[in-house]
């Protein structure tokens, strides 16, 4: 029998509207009670003192790119999964963009029995829309959802045909699965490696404008509309596709979406030092964009932040901006950036935090956990919310692409449960 | 050399000209006047860079400029390596800074870098110990081209402030553009930018220029044209239809030329598509000053090897730009 018992920290539970001074009960892999003071009533094979410290739901990141199979000198999943709990995940969705891709039954089973074999973070595979990534063919969504495919994406390739995505969403409807799309019109976007704006006109560089997302937005949220289906438009990037979105949701279409981390605290001007870990897709916007994009995370527009970790190992990505990869790390630093950006920056109240990153990815996922209550997957992250640390250079994960290097943030996992066996457990804090 | 370059020079590399003062700007100026003497000695040559060397590292396709700075640097007495490839993200799998750095291991002074992707110079510049001189960049800068363009404007119009200029072309693909709207708003000249706005974006108008498209409405207003290359292999995409379109609307020919100012000088960065963006009888007529720039190429590159040769590199700014810090605005 296992058991572990979480005492004496707040307890922010949004799903259940719990916030306040509990003990975590988790006994062979599930949770069996959240109470006052049960560490008083008994003993118990394990018990972690959380006392000054946040205790979530498990945190779960629904955008991540672990690079198995294809290409494990960037990422494997069980590098990916090591990453994951150190900064606070429970779970990770990940993305079919591998070499093979994710497009049938066989790849997701691959996929989540490697995540088994890791057994850090859980792995939940999300299937090629369509057959290797093209945009030509549906690939077998029933049978990805057999393998254990948990929604369906093409991943960094949105589907350019207005008909295929359609369809998608027909079929994923039919399969209680909701379709996962990263909207950008490829001819409006062009061969740009930036945000279009004031910068890319400076830099010579060639640029994306805000169109080529709103665009993109605008065809799906329609196709959205029209099939009754569950769409979630990933790593949205401008005010006018929140805007677009927001309207939309008004209207009742079954629309969810999720940010970044750096697209809420970076914008196109880090991209003037030329420095390829600045480069990702869709590029950093500009001031006017992150401020509203805050505003969607604090006002419920959007539903998730997600990291849309990209692996990239230095020899592909220390190159002339314009040839280096688009992406960067994140599962490492994305509690970290987030707490200090929103929570200390803004205000944002910690139920928003573990609605952001655990019960709104949960939702839209149709994943367990997001919760605390009994019953619920023994998956709980802890979390000290002031302690500062400073990031990098060294990660966990395989590659060192990461834009946050040399920052110091306040929020950091300090505890990582997952299956109510400790995952993670971060060096205490130095006194004082 | 007769006259010492004002104190403002320090620097060790010349990456474009948006980053220089307007100081260190006429600092090259001037010492480029003192360098110019040379060409009209009997014996063209003197010994400031003897024992340097100086590498040329083109990694796109360039004849004039790379002649350019080779003879610039065989007048100061300098050793000259040539490298030069074509352009990807790899050289045999090497890449850019490896490449640049093998190269350093030879005992390199100078590296002149020509490359296709913004921020190359830039980025060799971090890498290297070695002074860095960026000889065009992508469409991102082109400072010794625009050294030379303002050499010229005061050699033959004697100032810049209240000079009007118009830059007529392909402005948002041209380093060339760019790196003269910089060193000219720097130095007082007011900028209109001309061509179809597929080529010349509204949003130049934020660099401080106007923006036209309407080439006969500019022409009578300003007193420098120069007059950028059309890339032909533009022509037939959406950027514009045919370049007979092109030089209907926006080529300098004789008879627009009229419209201009008598003293007008025109210029014209080469290589020239006779007959697409200027008139025969337009380049080699009373108002170009074609191979005055050419010359003024060798004395600027001159003054440029100097220059950073006796440089220092600067520390980089401690605050990266676009980093938000939290609790902005709020």
């Amino acid at each position: 029998m296992s058991e572990l018992l979480i005492a004496g920290g707040r307890v922010v539970d949004p799903a259940r509207g719990v916030d306040g001074r509990l003990d975590v009960l988790v006994r062979e892999g599930e949770v069996v009670a959240v109470a006052p003071d049960l560490a008083r009533g008994g003993s118990y094979e394990r018990v972690l003192d959380a006392s000054g410290l946040v205790v979530l739901p498990g945190l779960i990141d629904m955008n991540v790119q672990l690079r198995e199979p294809g290409r494990s000198a960037d990422e494997t999943i069980a590098s990916g999964a090591a990453a994951a709990v150190r900064g606070g995940f429970t779970a990770v969705a990940v993305m079919p963009n591998t070499e093979p891709a994710v497009d049938d039954e066989a790849g997701a089973e691959f996929q989540v029995l490697q995540g088994k074999r890791a057994g850090k973070a859980w792995i939940y595979p999300i299937g090629a829309v369509s057959r290797g990534l093209e945009g030509k063919a549906l690939a077998e969504l029933a049978g990805l959802k057999r393998g254990g495919a948990v929604a369906f994406s093409d991943g960094d390739r949105p589907l350019r045909s207005a008909e295929m995505l359609r369809c998608a969403l027909l079929y994923a409807k039919m399969l209680d699965r909701v379709v996962v799309q990263h909207p950008e019109d490829y001819d409006l976007a062009k061969q740009g490696v930036m945000h279009s704006g004031r910068v890319s006109t400076i830099l010579g560089l060639a640029g994306k404008s805000a169109a080529s997302e709103q665009v993109m937005v605008s065809r799906d949220l329609t196709l959205a509309e029209l099939t009754g289906a569950h769409l979630h438009l990933g790593r949205i990037s401008t005010a006018g596709s929140l805007e677009l979105i927001r309207v939309a949701k008004h209207k009742g279409v079954r629309v969810t979406c999720d940010v970044t981390p750096h697209h809420l605290s970076l914008t196109d001007e880090a991209v003037e030092s030329f420095n390829p870990c600045y480069k990702v897709d869709p590029p950093l916007r500009t001031q006017r964009d992150v401020e509203a994009l805050i505003e969607g995370v604090l006002d419920g527009t959007v539903d998730a932040i997600a990291s849309d970790h990209a692996p990239h190992s230095p020899e592909k990505k220390d190159v002339e901006f314009q040839f280096a990869p688009s992406g960067v790390i994140g599962l490492e630093t994305t509690l970290g950036v987030v707490i200090e950006h929103l929570v200390h920056g803004r205000g944002m109240p910690l139920t928003r935090l573990a609605e952001l990153l655990s019960a709104g990815p949960a939702r839209i996922l149709g994943l367990p956990g997001g919760s605390l209550a009994p019953g619920a997957p023994g998956n709980v992250t802890v979390v000290d919310v002031d302690g500062a640390w400073t990031v990098g250079p060294e990660f966990v994960s395989r590659s060192q692409n990461s834009p946050f290097v040399g920052w110091t943030l306040r929020g950091q996992a300090r505890y990582t449960v997952v299956d109510g066996q400790i995952a993670y457990a971060a060096e205490p804090a130095p006194a004082g | 050399m007769k006259e010492a370059p004002r104190a403002a020079w320090t620097r060790r590399d010349l990456l474009g000209l948006r980053e220089l003062s307007a100081e260190e700007i006429l600092s090259i100026l001037d010492a480029a006047q003192g360098f110019a003497d040379i060409s009209t000695r009997s014996i063209r040559k003197v010994p400031t860079l003897r024992g340097r060397v100086v590498v040329n590292l083109f990694f796109e396709p360039s004849t004039r400029t790379r002649l350019s700075f080779s003879l610039a640097a065989q007048r100061l007495s300098a050793d000259v390596l040539d490298f030069t490839t074509g352009s990807s993200s790899t050289v045999k799998g090497e890449t850019l800074i490896d490449t640049a750095k093998n190269i350093e291991a030879m005992g390199v002074d100078v590296f002149v870098v020509r490359h296709s992707a913004p921020g190359a110079a830039a980025i060799l510049s971090r890498n290297l110990e070695a002074a860095v001189v960026n000889a065009g960049d992508g469409a991102h800068e082109h400072p010794t081209q625009a050294l030379l363009d303002l050499y010229t404007i005061r050699q033959k119009l004697g100032r810049f402030e209240g000079l009007h200029v118009a830059i007529v072309g392909d402005i948002g693909h041209s380093r060339v553009a760019r790196s003269n709207i910089w060193g000219l708003l720097k130095l007082g000249a007011k900028v209109t930018v001309v061509g179809p706005p597929t080529l010349v974006p509204g949003r130049f108008a934020e660099l401080g220029v106007e923006v036209s498209h309407d080439l006969d409405a500019v022409l009578p207003q300003v007193d420098v044209l120069n007059m950028l290359r059309i890339q032909r292999e533009r022509q037939g995409t959406l950027n514009f239809p045919s370049s007979e379109e092109y030089t209907r609307l926006f080529g300098l020919t004789g008879e627009r030329l009229k419209r201009a100012k008598p003293e007008v000088i025109v210029m014209h960065p080469g290589p020239i598509n006779r007959g697409v963006e200027i008139a025969p009888e337009v380049a080699d007529g009373p108002n170009s000053v074609i191979l005055d720039q050419v010359a003024a190429g060798l004395a600027v590159r001159m003054a440029v090897l100097f220059l950073v040769s006796t440089g220092t590199r600067r520390d980089p700014p401690a605050q990266l730009p676009g980093v938000t810090s939290p609790g902005e605005a709020s």
